[in-house]
């Protein structure tokens, strides 16, 4: 099996058997005629664009020289890339602040704080980045800010990916197993210190590959600041290529230098969770995952929950918890359901038993709250020695 | 258990502190250049548009630029002693409100919607609404010869639609972020013409090594005025008097042909020169 | 407010939604077909589709929208000369249909291979011992349960899709709402806060329910194991 495919593509060579002889060979007239039709296209369109019907030849020397010279680079580009890097990097750092005040805030115990944080996570998800930015510029403009149009890009930036990162906190609490909740408790912690001092901080970890996923969304999207008159690298390569009438030339650098960044940002992203696993007990997944549609309260992430499918790869008797996140109380039975929202899930057999012998109230059951806030606020009047960083 | 939680806190803060570090010397950065402003002039200018206000290798080029160095000069200010600021067409107005720059040249027509707001020396020129074609072009020769035919503009400019509604009713129009893309879009034949004021396309044309050409029939009247803080009639009777000394001198005339060269232009004969008498009254 | 009112019979909102909601539908359309392919592709057992297909992934993940859709009019119109029409705000409309397209498409090839690893390893081989071959395997036993899998991936695929047609913009469409709400500020700018809650507010209307039907599909369609 291993031999048939490429090992970038392990996870579909299932599909079809190692092919034998024939097979083998059909595989390679396919492979000639599908690279042969690609070279065609791609002839094609560099024929097209050496020789239109009308205007000139744009592979013209010509016309790429002054799109590639130092001046270009000095003068436009890097500038250009400069304040691009630079409103990317401020929304990148707003947006995990602005995303872990209202991701905690969407998981504290008081119903209002939850509400608000929700309505303005939701709000901010569901308007398109474009209309923020153009309003805030409009806005900024008229109060008589400095710099309008940077400010507008940050913001609109940092309202859109903060909704996302406050969704990766929710799911990474979420992801975590029940354990780290019930130990923390266990250990006199009330439930807003558990999730600030536990929950909160391993969710972080966990979100860190996929808001590094995210910093590339930030990354593309700072090309908007181009609609709002941002001279970002997009704004500066049409600038110069309005000097010498290169524009498509000067554009192509542009993409060529978005498309490097940002595919060097998405090769971090799958490198770090190995790197951040050691920190967190919740699964650190490159993907984001969180924003399920609207109003989808997942806390599941379903592409570490579909991995696990493939922890089987010859088959066999599945697993008995299979439905159960990584020994969480995820289930992904229930998945569009929270845990915060199911409490927890009665068909684990383990819960089942243990609830049938013992008869008390597990931390997180529906029910019991009650007793356990009353239990908190004894708690919390509890002097103990222990140093907590807040 | 408690020291590993300490200890994975603690990272936490100094990771939150290291981003905050990085994110005020990011905002130091951006604030910075608002310093070291005193003995200075600070001058409002397009940054690409070619011809009139374009920014290339550090330096500033163009017709307003000229005009801008000659009216800081005879106020006693040295070309370094100039700092140049981009002005977007929409920024202009509140930029001068909340003082950020202390005059615009930015193509900045006298309008009395502006009047109410900023105040206007000048006007420095005259430019008027005109058509910009290929230079083998030779079915439009004003904007009656439009209809059926493929005009550009910029975005959220009135050019385009005064062509449409006064014109020629079965044009089509394409709007495009910029003049350069306009251009481009005429070379590659998507569009016949573009339109917009007559020195800003004769900028373009002059750039584009005699591959375009400006029609000459200007049909509306732009007077394009020095924008300066409302009511500051001192400034704006200094300003008159350099630019009727720039004109008189030959200087004028000499930054219009140093601008446009290449290209068959001259400006509108029947209202140039200016004579610039705007803002000096109450 | 009276002023307010007015806006509405001067500016029409609905109709700028409206053009909105075409884009996202004819771009969902066609990326889909072309994510399919492009999946297809990437799963086949010919070695240069696959890379092609993920050569062709990689390059429109990393790449802004708002790039693709100026090279939609200044290369793919006004160089490749491909035209849908000779009049331009049918031409740019399908043009601004083609960029969303192949970005989106992109997007949804990730999506459903993301619920391609929801089918278990276990129903290819069963396919597999059953003598199907890779296009009966694909097409008629992983696909039908990868897509009921990928619900929720694609509808977030799509929501984003819907937001991201205001950036038809850049493509020179100028009915959509981004340009009109820009047109309106310019002239209205004392009511420019109403003027983006209602149009902040017709985006939310519109997804939330998209949303919640995701949300409910992605959970009836799960397959249960």
């Amino acid at each position: 099996m291993a031999n048939a495919t490429t090992n970038n593509d392990t996870d579909t060579s299932v599909l079809f058997d190692a092919p034998g002889p024939r097979g083998r060979q059909r595989i390679r007239i396919a492979n000639v005629v599908a690279i042969v039709i690609f070279a065609i296209i791609l002839v094609l369109i560099f024929m097209r664009l050496h020789n239109p019907p009308e205007g000139e030849n744009q592979l013209a020397w010509d016309l790429w020289k002054p799109a590639l010279d130092a001046e270009a680079w000095t003068d436009f580009y890097l500038p250009g890339l400069w304040m691009t890097v630079k409103a990317a990097f401020v929304a990148v750092i707003g947006s995990v602040a602005f995303g872990i005040l209202f991701g905690v805030g969407r998981l504290l115990p008081a119903a209002p704080v939850r509400w608000v944080s929700a309505v303005i996570v939701e709000f901010c998800r569901a308007v398109p980045v474009l209309m923020m930015m153009i309003f805030f510029w409009r806005l900024f403009a008229f109060m008589g800010m400095e710099d309008p149009a940077y400010w507008s890009v940050v913001l609109g930036l940092v309202l859109y990916n903060g909704s996302v990162v406050a969704e990766l906190v929710r799911s990474g609490v979420g992801n975590l197993p029940n354990g780290q909740h019930e130990a923390a408790l266990a250990l006199g912690l009330t439930r807003t210190q558990s999730l600030m001092q536990v929950e909160v901080p391993q969710a972080i970890y966990a979100m860190l590959p996929a808001a590094v996923t995210q910093l590339v969304v930030v990354l593309k999207d700072t090309a908007l600041g181009s609609i709002i008159m941002y001279t970002d690298l997009l704004q500066e390569s049409r600038r110069l290529g309005s000097m010498y009438f290169n524009i498509l030339q000067t554009l192509v650098v542009a993409a060529v230098i978005y498309f490097v960044l940002c595919w060097l940002l998405s090769r971090l992203a799958e490198w770090l969770p190995s790197r951040m696993q050691r920190h967190t007990a919740a699964p650190a997944e490159p993907e984001v995952v969180a924003p399920i549609a609207i109003m989808d309260p997942s806390n599941v992430n379903q592409i570490a929950v579909a991995k696990e499918s493939g922890e089987l790869p010859r088959g066999g008797a599945p697993r008995t918890y299979h439905e159960h996140h990584r020994g969480s109380n995820a289930s992904i039975h229930e998945w569009q359901k929270t845990r915060y929202m199911q409490g927890y899930d009665e068909k684990h057999p383990d819960v089942a038993r243990q609830r049938h012998r013992l008869d008390v109230p597990l931390p997180g059951v529906p029910g019991a709250r009650k007793n356990r806030d009353e239990d908190e606020s004894h708690d919390d009047e509890r002097p103990d020695g222990q140093e907590r960083k807040a | 258990m408690n020291k590993r939680l300490s200890s994975t806190a603690g990272r936490l803060i100094r990771t939150a502190c290291a981003a905050v570090c990085a994110l005020a010397c990011v905002l130091s950065v951006s604030a910075c250049g608002a310093d070291d402003e005193a003995g200075k002039i600070r001058i409002g200018i397009k940054f690409d548009q070619p011809g009139l206000g374009f920014k290339k290798s550090g330096t500033y080029v163009g017709f307003d630029v000229d005009v801008a160095k000659y009216i800081a000069k005879s106020l006693g200010y040295s070309e370094d002693q100039i700092i140049w600021k981009e002005a977007p067409s929409k920024q202009r107005e509140a930029m001068l409100q909340n003082g950020d720059v202390d005059m615009i040249l930015a193509t900045y027509s006298i309008t009395d919607d502006r009047k109410r707001v900023v105040s206007f020396a000048g006007p420095y020129f005259v430019a008027g609404q005109d058509l910009m074609v290929r230079k083998g072009e030779t079915g439009i020769n004003g904007p009656q010869d439009l209809n059926g035919k493929r005009l550009c503009s910029v975005t959220g400019s009135t050019s385009a639609v005064t062509v449409k509604e006064q014109f020629a009713s079965k044009v089509q129009l394409m709007e495009q972020p910029g003049y350069a893309e306009c251009a481009t879009a005429l070379l590659s034949g998507i569009v016949d013409a573009v339109t917009t004021d007559d020195i800003i396309l004769a900028g373009l044309a002059s750039a584009s090594r005699g591959r375009l050409r400006v029609v000459g029939k200007p049909f509306t009247v732009e007077r394009y005025g020095v924008g300066i803080k409302k009511g500051d009639t001192k400034l704006a009777s200094q300003i008159n008097n350099a630019i009727t000394e720039m004109i008189q001198d030959g200087s004028w005339k000499r930054a219009i042909d140093d601008n446009t060269k290449g290209v068959a232009y001259t400006p509108n004969a029947k209202y140039n020169p200016p004579t610039p008498t705007e803002g000096e009254k109450k | 407010m009276n002023a307010f009112a007015q806006l509405f019979s001067q500016y029409d909102i609905p109709g700028a939604f409206l053009v909105n909601i075409e884009l996202t539908l004819w771009s969902a359309l066609f990326s889909t077909i072309l994510g399919v392919m492009l999946l297809l592709m990437r799963i086949s057992p010919i070695s240069s589709l696959r890379r092609i297909a993920r050569g062709y992934v990689e390059l429109f993940k990393n790449m802004p929208l708002t790039i693709i859709m100026v090279f939609m009019v200044l290369g793919v119109y006004a160089q490749l000369k491909l035209s849908f029409s000779t009049t331009f705000a049918t031409n740019f409309f399908w043009l601004a249909i083609t960029g969303l397209s192949l970005y989106t498409a992109a997007f949804v090839c990730e999506s459903l291979r993301s619920g391609i690893n929801t089918v278990p390893i276990g129903q290819a081989e069963a396919a597999r011992a059953l003598g199907l071959n890779f296009w009966q395997a694909a097409t008629q036993v992983i696909l039908p349960q990868a897509i009921r899998g990928s619900v929720a991936p694609l509808g977030n695929t799509f929501i984003a899709l819907l937001k991201n047609s205001t950036v038809a913009a850049a493509a020179s469409v100028a009915t959509e709402t981004s340009t009109m709400m820009s047109e309106m500020i310019e002239y209205h700018a004392d009511l420019i806060v109403p003027i983006f809650l209602t149009f902040a507010f017709g985006y939310v209307i519109l997804i939330i329910p998209f949303g919640a039907l995701t949300t409910y599909l992605s959970n009836k369609l799960a397959v249960r194991r």
